[in-house]
């Protein structure tokens, strides 16, 4: 069985399609200063950059672990019109622009806004231009991605399992830790992989509402923005970094994730 | 010991209504075809379906819909089954038949596998087990936590023909020295008669029959159950000395009483003859012979005509009477073959 040709101009299209991904990636690889790449990388600021990227991507990623698999076991359990309500909410980080939702988190968490003004005027808590802020911003990004993939795994559990665990007199608690999570456990790492992948990207909603501060909120995404006006060739070096782990990503997962239909 | 339960349940247009007294040591059969609400039954019973009605297992209330009473499956004392395994595929076997376990759950789990001559797979995981072994393994694992009551989901069903015989010998063994009220959901009658002691009938969400195997065979109040018997079931209103049936058709038999009542005629009591049979049988009708299923000595044949009946003949008599498809031959019934119970 053969199937049917692809006609020559969807060819061209495709193949027009495939060159637009190609050429910046080539451009990036061809135009990097390789001779600098070492005392770039070893410059302070890059490394100050890529600690707090590495510290602020592996936090968001654990607080969207912790709240986000609970999320999407609260949304497999649900239906109809509330489940629509919970996905709709879930997984709008994922369309909306990264800035809107940098100025939403300033207006929930600013020092006037929602939460901020009652938290400042009770604990004098400021959260706007803090570490804390790029955490925030980045898992408000990343954590859909848990939550979707969870959830999908979730759908399609077979639930006898979790029926004989209770048959065997396990409890709620006993049957999520030992049963559950356990079959989760694919859907939860590709879920957190992409998850931490996409806080390490962040950069609209970060620089909205944390700021851009050197070693504080200044992640290497903002790193390589701030250094293209200054020193091209440390932004080059930067894109670099992260275009490798980019790939290393997508290829550790092609199976796991990619690969399914 | 024993259980008492008269559910209710009511999903997706979907009826099940029953009344269930077994005592405890007794193993029930509940016996019916696909879609009659058997697991459904059994989901009730574990308490993983909410339902209308009162579950009482040992005394203790598990269900009482009126005062707004349910225990939880893990706290039920209940054992459950599956038709497939259900082991958890990321233990190992011995953890596995430990989970449900509180006290010693190591050394008990071991010693249950020991006794079960599973001991070497103790470390093996489930998808490294055959069907048998699997299953076997689940059984383990649930007899491991001494359940007051024992729930089979069509526990052999999903087993090769090969090993189905040498679990169920297993499964009849651990039955016999398990003291809980026992149910196991079937539709495989050899199952039901090799492993309980009485049969329930379910069909279409409700008990039809209930007895002991040879009861319920010898009586039989549905389609379902006479084709499990293998014999002819025809239902009519008596009249004396007669029976006249829906379709039209009169059948003799004597002291049949009066009503609504059931008749059973054995295939081997329906005799083919090529010419009209002369003598004593009252019922005598034209048939035609549809189709033919060789039976181990004896060929099934099944008629149509006046009254549908299924004949049983010798293979000789086949071809004596030509009895190829569409064969018009003479059946005949003597009117002391039938078996007349009211309906």
């Amino acid at each position: 069985m053969s199937q049917a040709r692809i006609p020559g101009p969807l060819v061209a299209l495709a193949a027009a399609g495939l060159l637009l991904f190609v050429l910046p990636l080539a451009g990036l690889i061809v135009r990097a200063p390789w001779n600098q790449v070492w005392p770039a990388l070893t410059a302070p600021e890059t490394a100050t950059a890529l600690g707090l990227s590495v510290f602020c991507s592996l936090t968001a990623t654990a607080v969207a672990l912790a709240l986000g698999i609970p999320l999407a076991l609260l949304l497999s359990r649900t239906s109809g019109t509330i489940r629509g309500i919970l996905r709709a909410l879930t997984t709008l980080p994922m369309v909306l622009p990264p800035v809107v939702g940098g100025v939403a988190l300033l207006l929930a968490f600013g020092r006037r806004g929602l939460i901020g003004a009652p938290l400042y005027a009770a604990f004098g808590l400021q959260i706007p231009f803090t570490t804390t802020a790029a955490v925030i911003a980045e898992t408000f990004v990343a954590m859909p991605f848990l939550v979707i993939a969870v959830e999908g795994g979730l759908r399609g559990l077979d639930h006898r399992y979790e029926e004989a665990a209770r048959a065997l007199g396990a409890g709620s608690w006993k049957v999520f830790l030992r049963v559950t999570l356990p079959l989760l456990r694919p859907a939860v790492f590709s879920g957190a992989v992409l998850c931490w992948a996409r806080a390490l990207g962040e950069f609209g909603a970060t620089i909205t509402f944390a700021g851009n501060l050197p070693g504080r909120t200044q992640t290497v995404p903002l790193a390589v923005y701030v250094a293209l006006e200054t020193r091209p060739e440390g932004a080059i070096v930067l894109s670099l970094i992260l275009l490798g782990v980019s790939l290393a990503i997508l290829i550790g997962l092609r199976d796991r994730w990619l690969g399914e239909p | 010991m024993s259980l008492s339960a008269r559910i209710t349940v009511k999903q997706n247009g979907f009826f099940l209504e029953v009344d269930l007294l077994v005592s405890a040591g007794e193993t029930v059969a509940v016996l019916g075809p696909n879609g009659a609400g058997k697991t459904t039954l059994l989901r009730a019973l574990a308490g993983l379906i909410p339902i209308q009605g009162h579950v009482e297992l040992d005394g203790q209330v598990l269900d009482d819909s009126a005062a707004g009473r349910h225990v939880p499956t893990e706290r039920r004392g209940v054992g459950l089954v599956f038709q497939d395994h259900v082991l958890f595929p990321h233990m190992t076997v011995q953890q596995n038949v430990a989970f449900g376990l509180r006290h010693n759950a190591s050394a008990t789990s071991r010693q249950w596998l020991d006794r079960a001559g599973l001991g070497e797979k103790a470390n093996a995981l489930p998808r490294d087990l055959s069907g048998g072994q699997a299953q076997r393994v689940a059984i383990l694992r649930t007899l491991a936590t001494e359940p007051r009551l024992l729930l089979l989901d069509e526990p052999l069903s999903a087993l090769d023909v090969t090993i189905r015989a040498e679990v169920r010998r297993e499964l009849s063994r651990q039955l016999s020295g398990f003291h809980g009220v026992r149910i196991l959901v079937t539709h495989d009658p050899l199952e039901a008669m090799a492993l309980a002691d009485r049969l329930v009938v379910l069909e279409q969400g409700r008990i039809t029959q209930s007895g002991t195997a040879a009861e319920v065979t010898a009586r039989p109040r549905s389609r379902f159950v006479a084709d499990l018997a293998g014999v002819n079931l025809l239902r009519g209103r008596a009249r004396g000395d007669h029976i006249e049936l829906a379709g039209g058709a009169i059948v003799a038999a004597p002291d049949a009483g009066d009503g609504d009542v059931f008749a059973v005629i054995h295939p081997r009591a329906v005799a083919l003859y090529l010419a009209r049979p002369q003598g004593t049988p009252r019922n005598v009708w034209r048939a035609r012979a549809e189709d033919l299923d060789l039976q181990g000595e004896r060929v099934r044949v099944r008629l149509s005509g006046a009254l549908p009946l299924v004949a049983e003949v010798t293979p000789s008599a086949v071809r004596e009477l030509k009895l190829d498809s569409g064969a018009e031959v003479w059946a005949a019934v003597k009117a002391t073959e039938i078996s007349v119970y009211r309906a």
